[in-house]
């Protein structure tokens, strides 16, 4: 099962370190990492999308409480929450391909941010599987780049992940 | 007052009241020791090598439940002292290790003697601190004696770049302390504690299932005193021993890979399990879906969440510190109702009885060649069943807590979760320091204690009488014993060749040495060590059978109920 974790962790050096090492030492999954510090300075959030059984899970959420730094876990795909990913597409866009590639770009409501003559950068904004689909309708040869965040994700409603 | 960073950490470590500060100086902690020159409230033991200081420190803190504090200098005074930490970390054993790091305009640059400790370490410790600006030691201190010993306890690295300790601040050391990312669980859910009394008095064949937290928290007389309530049999884990007095009648000894025929008997077969500061260990239960394929019911008491439904799925968890749960478990358990089905506890214990007619630890001590078995019963005789006993780590390591019948919590300290050679002499060195006027042996092999032989010199230095009775197989023999099992008989690289003469070399030292190849000569030789020599450090090398074998024994990847036994073979 596919899940998504979310961390309140210190700010301080070495604190992705701390995570991605019990990750690796233990183990466990990890299909994405995202970090940032929040809106409290001295606090960064993570968002790790990982997967395993309940079983893994479970040690995943306990092992990364144990951590010294880390001030609150939730998984957040345990109920209602939203999950965003950004992408980063740079395309040829030339000749007969130019308007095809923006009427695609309308349609997954992507924004093209960079224009040259013969490329586009799109930003496109979704979950993962939107992204993918995305790249799925252009063409592949067309692709001369691509860049993604990895998952962030936040609880619906009243879920509120805070100190 | 402005005070160096030198200044504030010998005045932290006063402020924590420490003893000994066990250590090896070099050129990143130069400040710091010549601050420590300068005072007395303290002392420090040099060690002959890091690792020992980081095991003495150790066995300080096993033996006395106070906070053993090392010092290393940079790059290879802390690669040395590696192996002592994660050793510290396996067990649970709450040290705080202070080591210098290269000054902090250096480091990244390769400077002489560097190397990213945090980064080292970070796997083997329950957490390390850089300390970047001298306004911050004090306060970095603090937390690492209080991270150390609160929650499940292991072992605090402070790594300190030298420009800090020169530098000046003001000094107030920390009466308080909170952390908003650190607050350990202490009472237990008072749901979960009642449900679990019910379990109890619900049992028809109980196990009470006990581990190295029982001696970590201090609740050996909690223990005892719930086992005595219900007339319930105990088990203790390697880490465990002393938790519950192995004399005492409904003691069935150590479980496990090499536990005895009833105590592994009565943990696969009971129906209700209570394991207390326990882990469920590969070594204590075997193979876990064999362990699972009896239907029983598992209440689980530790302090720490992630030890919980790791290995084995548990009914019953109960997060908390064991003294306090254990208070409050007892204080439920004597206003209920209930009490124990005494007709099914009768039935239960006259199975074990007939389990323990197996007699799992029998041996024969013939003429001719002294049986390493027998050298322990007598070092128990002999030291009255009260000395400190430390170990290495290999065959002699369970004869030792096979047949040392350890009454006291901490007083058997010996390497289990990291299993690491060469910890013994160390750690009888740092069980004396916490305990000057115990009787301490060290119970090694001829392999094992040439991993830290140097410590000879400390505790000559130090005139620490430490009784070292080398069980001198003249192999690797827990190496041996798995290569004759497993591996058709070929005994790769198991034979310890050009063994020194352990006699002359304890001589050259300054220590008495002594050599025993007859089992008559056993126990006068131990009766001398032990009397005539009481003050003196001891090397006894016994001369033991080349060929015996630890039982009973589960295989790797075996049941519990799967022993091989002596008499099988």
């Amino acid at each position: 099962m596919r899940h998504i974790i979310s961390i309140l962790i210190e700010n301080e050096a070495g604190a992705l370190s701390r995570v991605s090492g019990l990750f690796s030492a233990r183990a466990f999954n990890i299909e994405s990492l995202t970090v940032a510090p929040t809106e409290d300075a001295s606090l960064s959030r993570m968002t790790i999308v990982s997967t395993g059984s309940d079983d893994v899970i479970e040690q995943i959420t306990k092992q990364l409480n144990k951590l010294i730094d880390v001030v609150k876990v939730v998984d957040l795909s345990e109920a209602a929450h939203i999950e965003r990913e950004l992408m980063l597409v740079k395309v040829r866009a030339a000749g007969k391909d130019r308007e095809e590639m923006k009427r695609i770009a309308d349609i997954f409501r992507g924004r093209i941010i960079d224009v040259t003559d013969s490329t586009y950068v799109i930003e496109l904004t979704g979950n993962g599987s939107k992204l993918d689909a995305f790249l799925e309708a252009i063409d592949r040869a067309l692709i001369l780049e691509t860049v993604r965040t990895g998952v962030s994700g936040i609880g619906r409603g009243d879920r509120i992940l805070k100190v | 007052m402005q005070l160096t960073g030198a200044e504030i950490v010998i005045r932290c470590l006063q402020e924590e009241k420490v003893e000994y500060v066990f250590g090896y100086p070099g050129g990143s902690v130069l400040f710091i020791y010549d601050e420590l020159f300068k005072q007395d409230k303290f002392k420090h033991v040099l060690v002959r090598h890091e690792q020992a200081a980081v095991h003495a420190a150790d066995a300080y803190s096993r033996s006395s439940n106070k906070i053993g504090v090392c010092m290393v200098t940079s790059g290879p005074g802390v690669t040395n002292a590696v192996t002592g930490i994660a050793t510290a970390y396996m067990d649970s054993v709450p040290i705080v290790i202070i080591s210098g790091q290269v000054p902090t305009a250096y480091i990244g640059q390769d400077a002489f003697q560097e190397c990213d400790t945090v980064g080292i370490t970070r796997p083997c410790v329950k957490h390390n601190f850089l300390v970047k600006d001298v306004r911050d030691l004090a306060l970095t201190l603090k937390k690492a004696f209080y991270i150390a010993k609160t929650g499940r306890p292991g072992p605090v690295l402070v790594d300190i770049p030298k420009d800090i300790t020169n530098q000046k601040c003001d000094f107030e050391y920390p009466k308080t302390l909170s952390m908003r990312s650190y607050n350990p669980v202490v009472k237990g859910h008072g749901g979960q504690i009642k449900k679990a009394v019910q379990m109890l008095l619900e049992a028809k064949r109980p196990m009470i299932y006990a581990g190295g937290g029982v001696i970590l928290s201090d609740a050996a007389d909690r223990l005892t005193k719930l086992a005595r309530t219900l007339g319930y049999p105990v088990t203790n884990t390697l880490m465990g021993l002393g938790g519950y007095p192995a004399t005492d009648k409904q003691s069935l000894g150590m479980l496990g890979m090499h536990g005895t025929y009833e105590a592994n008997m009565a943990m696969q077969n009971c129906d209700v399990l209570i394991a207390v500061g326990a882990r469920f260990d590969d070594r204590v239960i075997g193979n876990p879906s064999h362990f699972g394929s009896v239907a029983r019911r598992i209440i689980h008491i530790d302090i720490d969440p992630s030890s919980i439904s790791k290995r084995v799925k548990v009914d019953v968890p109960i997060v908390g510190n064991l003294p306090d749960v254990l208070d409050e478990l007892q204080k439920l358990l004597e206003s209920s109702d209930g009490v124990p089905d005494q007709k099914a506890l009768a039935a239960w214990w006259k199975q074990i009885d007939e389990w323990r007619g197996k007699k799992s630890l029998k041996y024969k001590q013939g003429k001719e060649i002294i049986m390493p078995q027998y050298v322990v019963e007598k070092l128990y005789e002999v030291t009255g069943g009260d000395a400190f006993v430390t170990s290495d780590v290999g065959q002699h390591q369970m004869w030792a807590a096979q047949y040392y019948k350890f009454d006291k919590p901490r007083r058997w300290i010996n390497s289990g979760g990291l299993g690491t050679m060469g910890v013994g002499l160390p750690y009888a060195m740092g069980v004396r320091f916490a305990n000057p006027k115990a009787t301490v042996a060290c119970i090694t092999g001829e392999a094992s204690i040439q991993m830290n032989i140097q410590e000879l010199s400390t505790a000559k230095q130090f005139r620490l009488p430490i009784k070292i009775i080398n069980l001198n197989n003249r192999y690797l023999g827990m190496v041996r014993q798995w290569q004759q099992m497993f591996h058709g008989n070929r005994y790769a690289e198991s034979y310890v060749d050009a063994l020194p003469d352990f006699v002359k070399l304890a001589e050259s030292y300054g220590h008495v040495g002594m050599k025993i190849e007859r089992p008559a000569d056993v126990e006068p030789a131990l009766r001398e060590a032990f009397t005539k020599h009481k003050n003196d450090l001891v090397f006894m090398d016994f001369l033991t059978d080349q060929t015996a074998n630890v039982y009973p024994m589960v295989a790797a990847g075996k049941g519990l109920s799967e022993m091989i036994l002596a008499e099988e073979l």
